[in-house]
C-alpha cells in the first residue's frame, strides 16, 4: 500500500498528488511513468513521474480526472493508501547539454514538463518553454516554470490568455535557433508542434500516451508505428522521435476502448461512486 | 506375475467433464478431475512394468509406477509424497502438461489400447492432497544468505520453495501485481483454476519466502544492485518469454486486433470478463479469427468463445498433425464448436473507416520437406488468397524472452535469439546469477521450468555453501 502525503487541486479537475514510495523515488528519472491500481477491482493506469525526493521517500504524479479510475483515485485523501505502484517504468529521457531546447507542454503534462526542465537547465541548456491549456482557468505551475525558463510564453486555445493557439511557435523559431524540442501534450499538440519544427528541422521528441496495460513489453496493446517500424511504448518509450511517428494511428488507437470507458463512468458515477468514493 | 498373464485392460478411464454444451459459455473448469474409485480404477490399468518405459518421458523422472502403485493401494498420502520428490506443483502439472508427448508416449499399454492416464492420476493425488490442507515441511537451519528471485513463475516458485526449505532467505521480484507467471496471466481458469496457483504461492510464503509485487527487475534494482547494495548473495532469473510476436504484415495495428498476451492478460489477470464489475475492458465481436497452433491459440479461442463470441475460427499455416497443442485441448475446443481453419496464413488486415477490422486476407498453403523443427514446412500457394470477414483477431504465433533484464545486465551473455545464456545447472555468465525456465529455453512447458528451478536451486544452494567455507 502507498499512502498519499499530500494532496493539491492544480486546476479544476487536475489534481497533484505525493506519495510515499521510497524505493521507486530512489530510482525514478524525467521521463519515466508508473502504473497504478487504485482497488482491488481496478484498472492498471498509467501516470508520468512528476516529481521524486529520495530522502523524503515520496514520488509525485499528477492527474486528470477523464474517465472511472482517475475519478476514484482524485477521491482519495491524503492519509489514504494507493494499493498497488509499479516503476518506475519507461526508458528515460536523455538528458545532457543540447545547448537550445524548446519545451512545449500542454494540459496536465505541464507537470512533468516542469520535471524535465529542472534536469534539462542543470545540464546546462538554454530553456524556452510554452505551457498551453484549452482555458486560461486549466493554467497552472506558471510561476514555477517561468522562473526555470529563459523565455517563457503562454497559449490557450480559446485565447483567454497569452497566444490563441499556437501558430506564433513559428514566429519563435524564426527568431530564436533552436537545437532541439521536447514536447508533452494532447495527441493533437504534439502533432502540430511536430509539424512547425519539421520545417524548421528541430530533432523533436514526444512522449506518446497509448493504451497501456502491463507497462513491461508484455502485450503489445501500446503499439506505435514509428518510422514504421513497430515499437512498444512501455518499454521503447515513452519518448519518441516526433517526426517519425504515426499520430493519426496513435489517435485511432487511444479511442479503443471508448464505450467501454464512458459504460463504466457512467456506471460507476450513477452507482453514487462519486459520492462516497469506495465503491 | 509369469504365470497367467493379467488381462489388459485397453480403454482409459475416461475424465468427468462439464458437458460442451454448458462449459462453451462459463469460465469454470472443464474436467471435473477422477473420484477416488475412479483414480484407483485407472491406476489397476498400469503393469507395474519391471522396466518402466514411462520414466524416461517424463522431464523430472518421477517414479511413475511407484505412485500409480501407490494409489492402488489407497495409500494417496505416500502417493503424492512419491511425485513431490521430483515435482513441487503436482496439481498444477497434471492439469496442464503434455502427457501425449511425455511420460504418456512411452507407456507400453499405447501399443495395444489407450495409455495409461498418468496426467490425471497425478492430479487426483495432489487436489486430494490440497481438500485435506498441506503440510509444511520442516525447514533447515537458516544459513544467513539470500536469494534474490525474479518472476514468480513456475520456475521462479519453484526456485524459492527449494532454496527457503534449503534455510536460504529467499525475495521473490515479480513485476505483475499477481504471482503465477502464464498460469495466472495465460493459462485460463477453466483450465487451470487460479486458486490451485493461490494455494502454490500461500505454501511458498508460509516457507517463509517473501514475495514483493510490482517490481520490474532492470529499472527498479538490476541485477548488479540486487548483488552489490541489496545484500543478495545470489540472484535467479525466471522472467520468461512473455514477449508477443506480431506477423509484421499491412493492418496488423488496426482495433480488434489483439496478441494473445494482450486478450489473455485482459481475461485471466484483469478479469475483463467480468466487465464492468472488474474495470479493466475487452471487446470480443461476433467474428473471431486466432492465428497460430499452440496452447496458446487454443486458450485463446475457447475464452473468446466464452465471451460470447459467434463464431471461433483457428487459422493454422499447418495441418492438424503438426499442431504443437495439447491433444486434449485440441479435442475438447472442436467438442466446444471451434473451426479449426488448415493450411492458411493471413497476408493482411482490412479495416473499416474507424481504424477496426472487418477482412483478412489468407493465403493457403501445402506442405512441403520437414525444416529445422521437424515439422514439414508451410509453403503458400500462390494466387490462393481469400477473404473472411472477422471483426477480431487474436494473434497467438509465438513468444520471445522478456528483454528488460538481458539489457540493463551488462556481461550477462544472450544468445541470438534473446535468451539467456545458462549451462545445465542453471549458471550464467555471471558469478552468483542463474537463470532458468523459458527465459533460458525460449517457450517451452511449465515442467520444464519447474525443474529448471529446482536444478538451479540446488546449483545454488551448492555455490553459496561452497562460498561460506
Ligand atoms: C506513459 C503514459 C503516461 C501518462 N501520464 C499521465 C499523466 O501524467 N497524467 C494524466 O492525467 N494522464 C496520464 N496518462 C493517461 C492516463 O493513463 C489515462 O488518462 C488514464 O488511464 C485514464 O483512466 P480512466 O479510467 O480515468 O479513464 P478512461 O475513461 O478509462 O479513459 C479515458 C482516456 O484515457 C486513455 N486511457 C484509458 N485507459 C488507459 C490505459 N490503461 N492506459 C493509457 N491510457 C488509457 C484513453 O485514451 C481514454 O480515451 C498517461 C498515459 C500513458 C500511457
Ligand atoms: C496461454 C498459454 C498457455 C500455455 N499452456 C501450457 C500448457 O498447457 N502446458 C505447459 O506445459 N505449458 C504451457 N504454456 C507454457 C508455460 O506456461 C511456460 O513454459 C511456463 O510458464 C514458463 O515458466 P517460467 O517460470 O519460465 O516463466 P513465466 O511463467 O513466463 O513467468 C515469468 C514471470 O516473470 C515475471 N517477470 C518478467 N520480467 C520480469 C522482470 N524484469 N522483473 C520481475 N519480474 C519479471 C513475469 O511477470 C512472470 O510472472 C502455456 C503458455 C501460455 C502463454
Ligand atoms: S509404462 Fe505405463 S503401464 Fe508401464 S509402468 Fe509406466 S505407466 Fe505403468
Ligand atoms: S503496455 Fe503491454 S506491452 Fe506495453
Amino acid at each position: 500500500m502507498y499512502k498519499i502525503v499530500t494532496k493539491k487541486e492544480l486546476a479544476p479537475k487536475i489534481k497533484l498528488f505525493e506519495v510515499h514510495a521510497p524505493e521507486i523515488a530512489k530510482k525514478a528519472k524525467p521521463g519515466q511513468f508508473i502504473i497504478l491500481i487504485v482497488s482491488e477491482k481496478g484498472e492498471r493506469i498509467p501516470l508520468t513521474i512528476a516529481g521524486y525526493n529520495a530522502e523524503k521517500g515520496t514520488i509525485t504524479f499528477v492527474f486528470n480526472e477523464v474517465g472511472k479510475t482517475t475519478k476514484q483515485l482524485g477521491l482519495l485523501n491524503e492519509g489514504d493508501s494507493i494499493l498497488s505502484i509499479t516503476g518506475p517504468l519507461g526508458t528515460p529521457s536523455e538528458i545532457r547539454n543540447f545547448g537550445k531546447v524548446l519545451c512545449v507542454a500542454g494540459g496536465v503534462m505541464i507537470a512533468p514538463m516542469l520535471l524535465q526542465i529542472k534536469a534539462l537547465r542543470n545540464a546546462g541548456n538554454t530553456i524556452i518553454t510554452i505551457i498551453g491549456a484549452r482555458i486560461k482557468e486549466l493554467l497552472f505551475f506558471e510561476e514555477e516554470m517561468r522562473a526555470l525558463s529563459h523565455n517563457f510564453y503562454v497559449a490557450t486555445d480559446d485565447g483567454s490568455k497569452g497566444y490563441k493557439g499556437l501558430g506564433f511557435l513559428k514566429e519563435v523559431l524564426e527568431k530564436e535557433k533552436v537545437d532541439r524540442c521536447i514536447t508533452m501534450g494532447p495527441v493533437v499538440m504534439m502533432q502540430n508542434v511536430c509539424e512547425i519544427t519539421k520545417s524548421f528541422g528541430i530533432p523533436t521528441i514526444v512522449t506518446l500516451m497509448p493504451i497501456m496495460v502491463d507497462g513491461m513489453g508484455m502485450c503489445g496493446v501500446c503499439r506505435v508505428n514509428v518510422g514504421g517500424e513497430t515499437k512498444f511504448a512501455c518499454v521503447d518509450g515513452p519518448e519518441f522521435d516526433g517526426h517519425k511517428v504515426d499520430f493519426d494511428q496513435l489517435i485511432k488507437r487511444q479511442r479503443l476502448f471508448l464505450p467501454e470507458e464512458r459504460l463504466s463512468s457512467l456506471l460507476w458515477e450513477q452507482l453514487g461512486g462519486c459520492r462516497d468514493g469506495r465503491k | 506375475m509369469a504365470e497367467s498373464k493379467p488381462k489388459i485392460k485397453k480403454e482409459v478411464v475416461p475424465m468427468p467433464k462439464q458437458r460442451p454444451e454448458v462449459r462453451r459459455r462459463n469460465f469454470n473448469e472443464v474436467a471435473l478431475g477422477y473420484t477416488e474409485k475412479q483414480a484407483i480404477e485407472e491406476a489397476n490399468r498400469c503393469l507395474q512394468c519391471p522396466k518402466p518405459q514411462c520414466v524416461q518421458g517424463c522431464p523430472v523422472e518421477i517414479d511413475i509406477p511407484a505412485f500409480i502403485r501407490l494409489i492402488k493401494e489407497g495409500k494417496f498420502d505416500e502417493a503424492v509424497k512419491k511425485i513431490k520428490e521430483k515435482n513441487s506443483l503436482p496439481a498444477i502439472c497434471g492439469r496442464v502438461c503434455p502427457q501425449e508427448g511425455q511420460c504418456q508416449k512411452f507407456c507400453v499399454l499405447g501399443k495395444v489400447g489407450d495409455p495409461v492416464s498418468i496426467g490425471r492420476l497425478e492430479r487426483f493425488v495432489a487436489d486430494w492432497e490440497r481438500a485435506k490442507g498441506v503440510a509444511i515441511p520442516k525447514l533447515a537451519p537458516p544459513t544467513g544468505k539470500k536469494v534474490a528471485i525474479i518472476g514468480a513463475g513456475p520456475a521462479g516458485l519453484t526456485a524459492a520453495a527449494d532454496l527457503a526449505k534449503l534455510g536460504h532467505k529467499v525475495v521473490i521480484f515479480e513485476a505483475l501485481h499477481s504471482p503465477g507467471g502464464v498460469l495466472v496471466y495465460g493459462i485460463p481458469e477453466f483450465r487451470l483454476p487460479k486458486s490451485i496457483v493461490q494455494a502454490e504461492v500461500d505454501y511458498i510464503q508460509k516457507l517463509g519466502v517473501e514475495l514483493r509485487l510490482g517490481y520490474l527487475i532492470g529499472r527498479i534494482y538490476t541485477i548488479p544492485e540486487l548483488l552489490k547494495d541489496e545484500g543478495f548473495d545470489a540472484v535467479f532469473i525466471g522472467t520468461g518469454a512473455g514477449l508477443p510476436r506480431f506477423m509484421g504484415i499491412p493492418g496488423e495495428n488496426l482495433g480488434g486486433i489483439y496478441s494473445a498476451n494482450e486478450f489473455l492478460i485482459r481475461v485471466n489477470l484483469m478479469k475483463s470478463y467480468a466487465f464492468p464489475e472488474y474495470d479493466t475492458p475487452i471487446r470480443i465481436g461476433r467474428h473471431v479469427a486466432v492465428i497460430g497452433g499452440g496452447n496458446v491459440a487454443m486458450d485463446s479461442a475457447r475464452s473468446a468463445l466464452r465471451l460470447g463470441a459467434e463464431e471461433v475460427c483457428i487459422v493454422y499455416r499447418r495441418s492438424r498433425e503438426e499442431m504443437p497443442a495439447r491433444r486434449e485441448e485440441i479435442e475438447n475446443a472442436e467438442e466446444e464448436g471451434i473451426i479449426c481453419k488448415f493450411l492458411a496464413n493471413p497476408t493482411r488486415f482490412i479495416g473499416d473507416d474507424k481504424g477496426w477490422v472487418k477482412q483478412m486476407e489468407c493465403i493457403c498453403m501445402e506442405l512441403g520437406p520437414p525444416d529445422e523443427s521437424g515439422r514439414r514446412r508451410p509453403i503458400p500457394i500462390k494466387g490462393s488468397e481469400f477473404l473472411m470477414d472477422v471483426d477480431t483477431v487474436i494473434v497467438a504465433i509465438g513468444r520471445t524472452p522478456n528483454p528488460i533484464i538481458q539489457r540493463t545486465t551488462e556481461g550477462l551473455k544472450v544468445t541470438r535469439w534473446g535468451t539467456i545464456l545458462a549451462d545445465e545447472k542453471g549458471k550464467t555468465s555471471l558469478e552468483g546469477v542463474y537463470a532458468g525456465g523459458d527465459i533460458v529455453t525460449g517457450e517451452a512447458t511449465v515442467i520444464s521450468a519447474m525443474g529448471a528451478g529446482k536444478k538451479a536451486a540446488r546449483a545454488i544452494h551448492e555455490y553459496l555453501m561452497g562460498k561460506n567455507s
